[in-house]
């Protein structure tokens, strides 16, 4: 069958199964709205989390990043992973405790404000939109790629299918769709994986094959591909530090509290019956990712590798651009690919010396979205990578819509607008504020900001320096007050901003840009996207030393620190 | 459902504390301390085909975490059972 129409079948049918299970699982209730009734099971929540989290940057992106910066790329597989320790210990079993619908919700109440549950909102909507922005790209890109249909088309579908389930379902359809989506997505991962490890190691398992000798030699494929990689002039896969330690080590850490800080993943986690549940759910999310977090370093290093080869098959004797084979060609044609050939001798060369490399453009994305061509696989398989690629943009992007809808209808209008509003009419306007939502997200995916490319590394920053430092403070300190809050928060995420735009320009406008993008110009030498963890400390520091000056919190906000750090009497999520 | 004394509640905080005081050890030695700040002190040692730091970085962190999660879950369990605080 050729591979259109196969491609078609396969999104089809997924498609086909997100509808049915958004029918199937409709909302009754805010409950079921905002939290799924609070009846997930702590594994299927585990799946839920693990789909909603993994976006089109885990699924597309990431292997590409790491297979060019090799050892650098491990900061994202530690960052992204790493966060979830954070979570599971520190944030996700006293917010379920807690028990309410968002995470606003909870600082208002815990700092005792409306003006702290409204800079929580804010700090909520910067950090979401600038996800989503990336999601929205993502299903844009994925359809125009492999279904051949222009991108504003791919995007009106995607947020059709997004609309249908989220709007009618809310939490509830959200869920059950991010199970099947995780389904798909990490089948349409490992499968590859395991055929190019068979190919190139004769271990079916990637993680191994990684560690193992090529096919038919005695040697390492790691210590092969760091010998390719330097004999062109590039920097030993194993060990390219990404900048500097210090600045690997901030980058790290940066993405780690962002995990734990973004909203749309703390709240999947008010939706299991109990607070073990919650603690065990994040155990079970983590070892879902784990899972396509630990093919991905494989998927990259295996990927160079056979990108080399093609490239120059025998070293020294370059491979001649009319004997390109058939998956170059097509990726040519999307601009992921570029060639020129400055020598005119028509052969390739490939280097890492700007004057002589003659592979203008390869763009980070291929090596996911191209590799089973690549490696010569079935067209079956290629065509599962369209779906796991849709799959995991659509999921996130849900998770993130539903966090930007509650914060709407139920931080701004029932807490602060109008409290008096029934149930039923609260559960109409969080449909509308969903409906509102992909509206915007979709305005926002058709006319691409142009910082659209820079967004979703921004979103861990901002939410490692403003929401984790409120949680955490919120939880251990009975002592950090209304003020400290309002003002750390404040503090830190400003700081943040202003370092990624006087570097990067304001709104990545680079003509804005004040202080230029150079590393001389970095505070310690510390990248723009590194920068959160500087803007939690600031955070913290700010909130400490405001409390230190202002009148001490109430003694029920004492009770309620007190009370969410012990599991039992948990009241059920959403009983007022 | 039973409900702590102030001071069970306080003795209970101070053990999960401790717990995670001692879990948060080991996530910070397996990630920043082998994958980043000793990388290269270990990677003259060998793990199957891989050099030990980088195999930190790329895969032996990941695995450390998700086994700290379940414990830390395991461990608070016992402990919800041993403050007779079991939820049902």
């Amino acid at each position: 069958m050729p591979l259109q129409t196969l491609t078609y079948l396969v999104v089809g049918a997924t498609f086909a199964l997100y509808i049915a299970i958004a029918l199937w699982s409709r909302a009754g209730s805010t409950r079921e709205f905002y939290v799924a009734g609070a009846g997930i099971h702590p594994i299927a929540n585990g799946m839920a989390t693990a789909a909603d989290w993994m976006s089109a940057a885990s699924f597309i992106s990431m292997a590409g990043m790491i297979a060019f910066m090799g050892y650098g790329g491990s900061v994202f597989l530690m960052g992204w992973t790493g966060g979830f320790v954070i979570l599971a210990m520190l944030l996700a079993p006293y917010l379920r405790k807690y028990g309410k619908f968002t995470v606003p919700e909870f600082i208002g109440d815990r700092f005792y404000s409306k003006g702290a549950r409204a800079v929580a909102v804010l700090c909520l909507i910067i950090c979401s939109v600038t996800y989503v922005i990336g999601q929205m790209k993502g299903i844009g890109v994925a359809f125009s790629r492999f279904l051949e249909v222009d991108y504003s088309t791919g995007l009106l579908v995607g947020m059709c299918i997004v609309f249908f389930y989220a709007v009618l379902g809310g939490m509830k359809g959200i869920t059950y769709t991010q199970i099947a989506q995780y389904c798909v997505l990490i089948f349409a991962y490992t499968i590859p994986a395991i055929f190019i490890s068979l190919n190139l190691t004769n271990n079916p398992i990637p993680q191994l094959g990684l560690g193992s000798t090529l096919a038919g030699s005695d040697t390492l494929l790691l210590d092969k591909l760091d010998q390719i990689v330097t004999d062109l002039g590039f920097r030993e896969y194993t060990t390219d530090v990404r900048l500097s330690t210090l600045n690997m080590f901030a980058f790290t850490l940066s993405l780690m509290l962002g995990t734990a800080g973004l909203p749309h993943v703390i709240i999947r986690f008010f939706t299991v019956p109990r607070v073990r549940d919650a603690r065990s759910s994040a155990g079970w999310a983590l070892l879902f990712i784990a899972i396509l977090y630990t093919t991905a370093p494989a998927v990259a290093g295996m990927a160079r590798l056979n990108f080399m080869q093609t490239i120059e098959p025998v070293p020294g004797e370059p491979m001649a651009y009319e004997q390109r084979p058939q998956w170059f060609k097509n990726w040519e044609v999307t601009g992921l690919l570029g060639f020129e050939d400055h020598n005119e001798d028509g052969l390739v060369q490939y280097g890492a010396d700007p004057a002589t490399n003659e592979m203008v453009t390869i763009d980070n994305d291929i090596m996911v979205l191209a590799n089973p061509e690549i490696a010569g696989l079935p067209n079956w398989v290629i065509a599962l990578v369209a779906a796991g690629g849709l799959a995991a943009a659509l999921s996130t992007a849900a998770g993130l819509l539903l966090a930007i809808a509650s914060a709407i209808s139920h931080d701004i209008l029932k807490g602060m607008i109008a409290p008096a509003i029934s149930e039923k009419q609260e559960l109409l306007a969080s449909r509308l504020a969903m409906a509102a939502a992909i509206a915007g997200a979709g305005y926002l995916g058709f006319n691409p900001p142009g910082f659209a490319a820079g967004t979703v590394a921004l979103a861990f920053g901002l939410a490692a320096s403003s929401i984790f430092p409120a949680l955490m403070m919120g939880i251990f300190s009975t002592r950090v007050t209304r003020e400290g809050a309002i003002a750390g928060m404040l503090a830190g995420i400003s700081v943040t901003l202003c370092y990624v735009f006087q570097h990067q320009g304001v709104m990545f406008v680079s003509s804005t840009s004040f202080l230029g993008d150079m590393p001389a110009n970095w505070f310690f030498g510390i990248e723009p996207n590194a920068f959160g963890v500087v803007g939690a400390v600031v955070n913290f520091t700010v909130a400490f030393a405001v409390s230190r000056i202002t009148a001490p919190p109430p003694a029920q906000v004492r009770d309620l620190v007190e009370s969410i750090r012990v599991p039992t009497g948990a009241p059920a999520a959403g009983t007022h | 459902m039973a409900q702590l004394s102030p001071e069970r509640a306080h003795q209970y905080w101070r053990r999960n504390l401790w717990l995670m005081a001692k879990l948060l050890v080991v996530w910070f030695v397996v990630s920043f301390g082998c994958g980043i700040l000793l990388v290269d002190e270990l990677n003259q040692f060998r793990i199957g085909g891989y050099k030990l730091g980088f195999w930190f970085a790329q895969q032996g962190s990941i695995y450390t975490f998700v086994v700290i999660v379940f414990y830390y879950t395991r461990k608070m369990a016992a402990l919800d059972r041993e403050f007779g605080i079991e939820e049902d």
